[in-house]
């Protein structure tokens, strides 16, 4: 809010899909044909609308997940409730469940094919910043789509305000850069970095979230509203420039493929700075899946001992809940929370804790049995060892999630916009 | 005669842990600019693989990022199948970076 009202901002993009979230909300789209987009977006955008009318802002998107359209029409009824009229550009065509083969192989380590894995639910294909373009090109206030490759929501308003060609590789990779830095907001503004004593950032609480002032050749600076908590800092940006990257010299967005070896990250004053020489290559000609599929149940349960022999406790806890199960779950793990479990060993810290919390999980195929992990360690407290409390429990259903290529060709992208009374078809 | 000293990565660099599928990479970067040829002679893919290999089942590739003075660890199967699917408490490998701080060098 402080950065959308004081940043002086000429788009603001909220990139909020994670990897899985839009197989969870397809499934809230099949329970309601009208649900399925972000739950957070009438919130968000209550707050955001009026914001970006009187600042003159655009807002970009993926709020939309499974249902952009639907999205879309909330905000119209949104901005009609608040006495506002926006237009709203939604990006569809994403979701290609329907051109999804058994026999199709998937892009993970193994490359099994999808009939090996559970009912499929969801496969949404990423669509890149050329896609979003014909969607700015309406002049709408708010741009909506499902699935777009996060960095390309901040690539898609430069390319667009500089009218870039979409094959102008150097640019194109220099926005990347860009854009993957401001994806995750506070993680490049002190988020995910702070360790007191080495690492230290000021007022955490109160973290201010990046903005950045990018060229015609797609070279920026970042910055952050004056006042707010955290640090832009060389070692905050670098860290961010390296997240989830699995290939620094090629990473492949449906843009460009960039390389962030190139890239010149420099402060050049307290919270900023610049980032330059990007560079990227020729695009891949396909667009990247993402596949939802039902992977079964997980059931979980925990409790904690303290005080003497504590550690000796929640062992003989973990024992007794391997036993009972047995027979029925095999797929189980047993953690000593404060004894490694984060890490799968302690290298080497022999201090025994004077804590420990138990935690039991397991892979099942059923909810029933899902249940039942948690419901054995909760009899821990009257059938286990002396002085377990503090049970919590969980079972949930589980999406699993799969990536595959897909020739772009066979993706057809669609933009709607939508207005007060009509809704016409703009590419 | 050389002295040996053995040191956590911890005294000397910082790290980042991100994921993508069951795939976990560790970004480390030296502190110092001038750590870094230490970092890369001594903090080999084997030696992370070596270092991790409880919680590591594929093979890790070393990307060095010299414009960043970084190293880049891709960690193939070391997720558990992924956050979607993964019995751990930390799905993400969030926490992993500090386990690879964890790593003893000779400086």
């Amino acid at each position: 809010m402080i950065l959308a009202s004081q940043g002086e901002l000429d788009f603001l993009a909220l990139e909020c899909l994670a990897e899985r979230t839009i197989a969870l909300a397809q499934l809230r789209k099949l329970a309601d044909p009208a649900g399925g987009f972000d739950p957070l977006l009438e919130t968000r955008m209550s707050a955001l609308l009026p914001l970006a009318l009187r600042h003159g802002f655009r807002i970009v998107t993926n709020m939309g997940a499974a249902n952009p359209l639907g999205a879309g029409r909330k905000v119209i009824s949104l901005a009609k409730s608040l006495g506002l009229r926006v237009k709203v550009a939604v990006l569809s065509g994403d979701d290609v469940l329907s051109l999804l083969e058994p026999g199709m192989r998937t892009i993970e380590a193994r490359g099994a094919p999808l009939s090996e894995y559970g009912a499929l639910v969801s496969a949404n294909a990423y669509f890149g910043a050329e896609e979003i373009l014909p969607a700015l090109a309406t002049g709408a206030h708010v741009v909506i789509t499902g699935r777009v490759a996060d960095p390309s929501l901040f690539v898609a308003p430069v390319a667009y305000a500089f009218k870039w060609q979409m094959n102008d590789w150097q640019r194109l990779g220099r926005a990347t850069a860009i854009g993957h830095l401001l994806e995750c907001a506070g993680q490049v503004t002190g988020g995910y970095f702070a360790e007191p004593g080495l690492k230290d950032i000021p007022n955490l609480a109160q973290l201010g979230f990046p903005w950045c002032d990018v060229d015609a050749d797609g070279n920026g600076a970042l910055g952050k509203v004056a006042g707010t908590g955290g640090a832009l800092t060389l070692r905050t940006a670098k860290e961010q420039l390296l997240y989830e990257v699995t290939d620094p010299g090629g990473y492949i967005t449906p843009d460009v493929v960039a390389d962030f070896t190139t890239v010149r990250l420099r402060e050049t004053a307290p919270d900023r700075v610049a980032v330059t020489e990007g560079s990227g290559r020729a695009r891949t000609g396909t667009y990247k899946v993402s596949v939802g599929y039902r992977a079964g149940f997980v059931g979980e349960g925990e409790i904690s001992y303290a005080g003497a022999k504590a550690l000796e406790r929640a062992t003989l806890g973990g024992e007794i809940v391997r036993e009972r199960l047995r027979e029925d779950i095999s797929d189980i793990r047993i953690d000593l929370i404060g004894v490694g479990s984060a890490h799968g060993s302690d290298f080497g810290h022999p201090q025994p804790p004077y804590e420990v919390r138990l935690r039991v999980a397991a892979r099942t195929p059923t909810r029933e049995l899902a249940e039942r992990v948690g419901a054995e360690v909760e009899a821990l407290w009257i059938n286990g060892p002396a002085g377990g409390g503090g049970v919590r429990r969980f079972a949930q259903e589980r999406i699993g999630v799969v990536s595959l290529l897909l020739e772009r060709g066979r993706v057809r992208p669609k933009v709607t916009l939508l207005e007060e009374d009509r809704e016409t078809q703009a590419a | 005669m050389k002295r040996i000293v053995k040191r956590k990565l911890h005294e000397l660099a910082h790290a980042r842990a991100g994921d993508k599928g069951d795939t976990l990479t560790l970004a480390l970067f030296a502190y110092r600019d001038e750590d870094y040829a230490l970092l890369r002679s001594q903090v080999t893919a084997q030696a992370v693989k070596r270092h991790l290999g409880h919680i590591v089942q594929g093979e890790v590739r070393r990307f060095e990022v010299p414009n960043l003075h970084a190293l880049q660890f891709v960690c193939e199967r070391a997720l558990d199948t992924g956050v979607t699917t993964s019995l751990r408490i930390d799905p993400h490998g969030k926490a992993l970076s500090y386990a690879l701080l964890e790593m003893q060098i000779e400086t």
